[in-house]
């Protein structure tokens, strides 16, 4: 066989994203872009004015007297149950029946002939109510006396008082670190479209097709069985699209089945912010001990977290803040408890990272204290409380760490950014230049690869292979920009060595994979892929003792290799070789399924393996602030980013740069703002500032650790890209940090909040002037 | 003649005329939604993320221009006489891939796609004005354009390598050039458009003198030029606006030129239509420009409206008022002239009478001993509403101060000038001292707002750290950089 030929679109390959041309030609379909049935109609929510009140009644008078309005939908017009709480603890009515619980809460929707007849009509609705008292944070909720969303968790290991006790130094300290409107880019919509019996179709843009099929059961009173969800691709998700679909799937299915018509809900953006929940907001109480060389001795945190009126997702997001509290620093004896608060207002949900980034920001946050405190570069800070991989290396959830890369790969990265030498040069800069002054920071991330909730590890897919050796790939995971259908289809190229072309890439659909578990946590490749390869395995078990039958010839000889198949001595093209198994009537479909190994987790005793492997990175910016009005810049930053054996370079360097951009918004100018009356009024991108083409570095170096290999068995040695590198985003802040420090001489740890919007930085400087 | 009540104008290839448009109408909806041209997206309706870029091209005095603009607030009548090219018209019958979608394919400037066709039709105006651009000149036209995935580095990529997949010079927008030009020019016929229902007129006038008329006949009408801020009435606040009469075609209020020692700016002027003149005569506006909104908004937003709305938080009416700035209202064939400071009256009221409406502005050149300065706050540095905007100028002979001119932006609830800062520095010596004073003496001035952009304390020190910028800017004593330098 010729070595020297091969596939194209092979794994561990640059190929570009299946919909690339589409996407640039405006031919990629999105759900709003779908052409509606004949006589479809369109759904707009009406929303409460109030954070908090007992809702008394609604009064649709003026609404169903609009030309154009077919009706409305209310509580009382859910068929089955009004809930759509997605870790079922009905805490989450589709519209609710007694109490309002957030400004801007969806109370009804509003079925009209087009969207601005039902958006209109959907303002001179008058709902009565009796104003409550509200909490809008998490404090303010703990002094009212409000309580938990979900159970809260502690993780503990070793003993905590008696390290504190010995410790030489002790700090304790609060951060508050704001939440994150994901500003996907295609709002949230579901377009339903009735069937016979039971049945409706929903076409909507949501991570989590199975939950949302099952939620629309659920609010139909229908088994799971009538309903079909579909999601060619999304317009970004980031964890917003994981459960906040729900709703608007329900509204547009009831609204089908009401009225036996096609009905479409598309939120304008002010809605889709108000009405969909975002990043948990935190308040974070350490306390850390350590020794004079800044070495750690014990950790206390408590994870106070906005959740808003239900839980949501606000479980699992608060125990992932725990368990990335250490990022990545051995704590001898800690103590870590979250705190997940009900607040009036949205409820908060999954957003890349999913409070993993909170709990990173606060090891940080007490690197940085014990830096200021022993007067030290918080990178030797940093190393010398890394976790081990011998000793030294067990997690608060009682988890080793046995695959840190960390001292390697920061130390390549320190290198390569000649961060010493900057260092150097910025203390220097900082001492002849009184009104800009700069900042430089060099951070890491360790991230744990899999979903906590066990079962979610799991994961189908269904490959058909034509006869005319054509191949059609469908999986569980949905594609929202992340390249997941291209790697998975390049894993399905190699497995099948034919070439990327060959295969089609569909929509996900509950039809053909069924209890799929969400796109998030950075698991989709590392699932689907394994499934889509499990797949292909048994087909080509098959096509192997068909053909060293027919040919008689040993297994071992039948081999796939570049678009053709080797039987013995004799060469056939795959198509050809695929043909001759059908007229042989080898089963050429199969489905594939993957469950992750090795991973358990009690949640009670806060002991386990709740991660298969983790993901590492580190990055180092270097920014300006000017002191007068805290306007700053990033000039540069260097990225090493840890993807395991890249299934697909360039997509991965994408989502890391992505990533990064996305979490250097998160922590300087993306700031959700609630008013008193609980109203939030950053709630589009007029108001809400995510970062823009001239906010990224003005050097930006970003590589992959490319000698990296997952240790673990997954799919081709690749590790998961989704969510990591987000927190890259971290060495902007702390750059911004030690240039605020610089105006009292690095001798007080500046505490900036994040975001660290110009203001905060302003006022910190001016802070710490005045102490100084 | 009698009136026009269709709106005509060139679609992609094709002569279109809507028989009855409403004043709201938006151009996105009738391209979505009528004409099923779903390329062009809604990402915020708001002109802010620029995922409904399209191209409108207009025959004016310069011949045919093309721009990019958003189709989320541009009214429908607006785009009358217009050439609106949409991403559907951008690969080649042949279905070719267009060089601008080619560079962005191969340098993986799409990841979610959903922002990709704006930033293509972003990338091809930019193309076709600087094929060769350097990376601030993309970033320049990228603020008006959202990308939440890629973290834009290889859309920048992309659009800095454009030029080796093709030369604008053989783009069909240029080789039907002529075609083009002599198609709108047939679609001007001199007369005044009323189209929509009656109680939703669109009214286009066919001259200034038109405009004047049509205020006469309709007083209450909403005055629509760029549509910046109109547009959001309509697609955030459901306000109705209608009647509405379109000024953003009328020539003779776009002229922008140097007349003595003043600079004249027609009222419907873009901000892009200044820009050049501007940079030339107050170089010390050419990167402030730069940071008002985006591309597509300043390709739409005109000087005029800026004032004309009375935000107490636009970029012009500060640094306008500085620099002693007069403007022109009219009234059927009667015009006054007044200083631009006196327009603003309070919170939503102006000096404007409903049938008066803005001619033009006339800006005074500084002199040589004259320094001026035009600063900015805003959370996120591009396509951002101030939290606080300042334009400074003054007089320094033989190391006095005098004949200062303080304004801001975002610190009252008008632009308003900074009177007691304005006397603590008049006839003052060049000296730190008196800008401090001058510093105190704005708390006496201003009680700024806290909301959302920024809080009361934050805008106050700042306000206050601008005019000690001011001093170090261009004290010769001090040589250290006091200023984050653009790009």
């Amino acid at each position: 066989m010729k070595d020297n030929v091969s596939i194209i679109g092979a794994a561990h390959t640059n190929v570009n994203h299946d919909s690339a041309i589409k996407h640039v030609t405006g031919r990629a379909d999105y759900t709003d872009d779908i052409a509606l049935p004949e006589g479809a109609l369109h759904a707009y929510l009406g929303v409460s004015d109030v954070a908090h009140a007992k809702l008394l009644g609604i009064d649709f008078t003026e609404v169903l007297a609009t030309p154009g309005v077919v009706g409305v939908l209310t509580a009382d017009d859910v068929p089955g149950a009004n809930d759509i709480s997605p870790t079922h603890l009905n805490d989450e009515p589709v519209f609710p029946t007694e109490a309002i619980q957030f400004h801007g809460q969806p109370m009804f929707a509003v079925v009209a002939e087009t969207r601005d007849i039902a958006r209109r009509a959907a303002e001179l609705a008058k709902i009565e109510y009796e104003t409550l008292p509200h909490a809008l944070d998490p404090i303010a909720a703990q002094e009212a006396g409000y309580p938990h969303v979900t159970a809260p968790l502690k993780l503990e290991r070793g003993d905590v008082a008696p390290a504190q006790a010995a410790a030489a130094n002790r700090i304790k300290g609060r951060m508050s670190v704001g939440g994150q409107d994901h500003m996907y880019l295609e709002g949230h919509i579901a377009f339903a479209i009735p069937g016979e019996d039971n049945d409706v179709i929903v076409h909507c843009s949501t991570q989590h097709p199975s939950e949302a099929q099952h939620m629309v059961a659920h609010v139909l009173g229908v088994p799971s069985n009538a309903v079909v969800v579909n999601v060619r691709r999304m317009g970004g998700g980031f964890g917003g699209k994981e459960s906040q679909m729900n709703l608007f799937c329900a509204v547009a299915a009831m609204a089908a089945k009401k009225w036996n018509r096609a009905v479409k809900i598309r939120p304008d953006r002010d809605q889709d912010m108000t009405a969909t929940g975002k990043r948990h907001d935190f308040v974070i109480d350490y306390d850390v001990a350590f020794d004079n060389s800044g070495r750690i001795q014990a950790v206390e945190g408590s994870f106070a977290a906005r959740c808003g009126f239900s839980a949501d997702l606000s479980g699992p997001v608060t125990d992932r803040a725990l368990f990335h509290a250490d990022n990545a620093y051995f704590y001898p004896n800690v103590r870590l408890n979250s705190h997940p608060m009900k607040t009036n207002t949205v409820s908060n949900t999954a957003f890349r990272g999913f409070g993993g980034p909170q709990g990173v920001i606060a090891a940080e946050r007490m690197i940085e204290e014990i830096a200021y405190a022993t007067g030290q570069d918080p990178l030797d800070v940093r190393k010398v409380n890394f976790y081990g991989t011998k000793d030294r290396n067990v997690t608060p959830y009682h988890q080793e760490v046995e695959d840190s890369i960390l001292d390697r790969l920061v130390g390549e990265l320190e290198d390569t950014s000649e961060y010493r030498q900057r260092r150097q040069d910025i203390i220097e800069f900082n001492k002849t230049s009184p009104i800009l002054k700069k900042g430089i920071a060099l951070t890491p991330v360790k991230f744990g690869i899999s979903f906590t909730a066990t079962w979610y590890n799991q994961a189908g897919a269904l490959v058909h292979v034509y006869n005319d050796g054509s191949i059609h790939l469908n999986h569980g995971g949905t594609e929202m920009g992340q390249g997941l259908n291209t790697k998975v289809a390049q894993v399905v190229a190699e497995a099948f060595q034919v070439d990327f072309s060959r295969i089609k890439i569909t929509k996900t659909t509950t039809e053909k994979v069924p209890n799929t578990s969400a796109t998030a946590a950075s698991s989709g490749t590392d699932l689907n892929g394994m499934a889509a390869l499990n797949a292909v395995e048994q087909i080509k078990a098959r096509l192997v003792k068909f053909a060293a039958e027919t040919w008689d010839v040993a297994p071992e000889e039948v081999v796939f290799h570049a678009n053709q198949v080797h039987v013995g001595q004799e060469v056939l093209p795959f198509d050809a070789f695929i043909k001759q198994a059908y007229l042989a009537r080898v089963q050429l479909s199969a489905a594939g399924f993957y469950k992750t190994p090795k991973i358990h987790w009690d949640r009670a005793k806060g002991q386990g393996r709740p991660f298969y492997y983790y993901a590492y990175g580190a990055s180092c910016s270097e920014v300006t602030i000017d002191t007068l009005t805290g306007e700053y810049r990033v000039e540069r930053t260097d990225v090493l980013h840890d993807v395991g054996r890249s299934l697909n370079p360039v997509l991965d360097k994408g989502q890391v740069e992505g990533a990064f951009i996305q979490g250097m918004g998160w922590l300087t100018t993306e700031e959700l703002w609630w008013d008193d009356a609980g109203r939030l009024r950053t709630h589009a991108p007029s108001t809400y500032k995510i970062p823009l083409a001239s906010d990224r570095p003005r050097i930006f170096n970003v590589n992959l650790a490319d000698w990296s290999e997952n240790r673990e068995l997954t799919i081709k040695r690749s590790k998961a890209v989704g969510e990591p590198p987000f927190m890259l985003g971290i060495s902007v802040f702390e750059a911004l940090s030690m240039a605020v420090a610089s105006v009292a001489d690095y001798r007080e740890c500046p505490r900036l909040d994040a975001p660290a919007t110009p203001e905060r930085v302003l006022m910190a400087v001016a802070r710490l002037q005045e102490g100084s | 003649m009698t009136h026009r009540t269709d709106i005509r104008f060139v679609l992609n290839g094709r002569d279109v005329s809507v028989p009855s448009v409403a004043a709201d109408q938006t151009l996105l909806d009738f391209l979505r939604l009528e004409r099923r041209l779903t390329g062009t997206k809604e990402g915020c309706a708001e002109g802010d993320c620029g995922a409904c870029t399209v191209l409108v091209g207009r025959l004016g005095d310069a011949g045919l221009t093309y721009v990019p603009v958003n189709a989320c607030i541009r009214f429908l009548a607006s785009v009358d006489g217009c050439h609106v090219v949409t991403v559907e018209h951008l690969s080649g019958p042949d279905g070719r891939l267009h060089p601008v979608q080619q560079a962005m394919i191969d340098h993986h400037g799409s990841q979610c796609g959903f922002c990709t066709p704006g930033f293509v039709m972003a990338l091809y105006a930019l193309w076709m004005q600087t094929p060769e651009p350097t990376e601030a000149q993309v970033e320049t036209a990228l603020q008006g354009n959202l990308c939440r995935c890629t973290g834009y580095e290889p859309i920048i990529r992309a659009a800095v390598a454009v030029s080796r997949y093709g030369t604008p010079a053989s783009d069909h927008l240029n080789t039907e050039r002529e075609t083009m030009t002599a198609r709108l020019a047939a679609l001007k016929d001199g007369r005044r458009v009323v189209s929509g229902p009656e109680d939703n007129l669109s009214i286009i006038p066919s001259s200034v003198d038109d405009l004047a008329e049509c205020l006469q006949t309709y007083p209450k009408a909403t005055i629509v030029a760029g549509a910046t801020d109109v547009g959001l009435w309509v697609t955030k606040f459901l306000r109705n606006i209608g009647p509405a009469i379109f000024t953003g075609h009328l020539e003779d209020l776009k002229s922008v030129k140097k007349q003595g020692s003043l600079l004249l700016i027609g009222a419907g002027a873009s901000y892009t239509d200044c820009q050049e003149l501007l940079s030339e005569h107050l170089p010390h506006l050419s990167s402030y420009w730069d940071r008002i909104a985006g591309w597509q908004v300043r390709n739409m937003g005109t000087v005029g409206g800026n004032i004309a709305n009375g935000s107490p938080i636009g970029d012009t009416p500060p640094v306008l008022i500085a620099l002693g700035a007069e403007i022109t209202l009219r009234r059927g064939s009667e015009s006054r002239t007044l200083p631009l400071a006196d327009f603003f009256i309070d919170y939503g009221k102006q000096d404007r009478q409903p049938d008066e409406f803005v001619a033009s502005i006339h800006v005074p050149l500084p002199g040589p001993n004259d320094l001026d300065a035009a600063y900015k706050i805003s959370k996120r540095r591009d396509e951002d509403i101030s939290s606080v905007a300042a334009g400074i100028h003054m007089t320094v002979t033989n190391g006095v101060v005098s004949n200062v001119r303080i304004a801001f932006g975002g610190m009252a609830a008008t632009p308003k000038r900074a009177s007691a800062a304005e006397a603590a520095l008049n006839g003052q010596p060049w000296t730190r001292a008196s800008f401090e004073a001058a510093a105190h003496a704005l708390a006496e001035d201003f009680s700024p707002l806290t909301d959302w952009r920024a809080s009361s304390d934050y805008r106050m020190l700042t306000a206050q750290n601008l005019l000690r910028r001011f001093f170090l800017e261009n004290d010769t004593q001090t040589d250290n950089p006091v200023q984050l330098a653009c790009a």
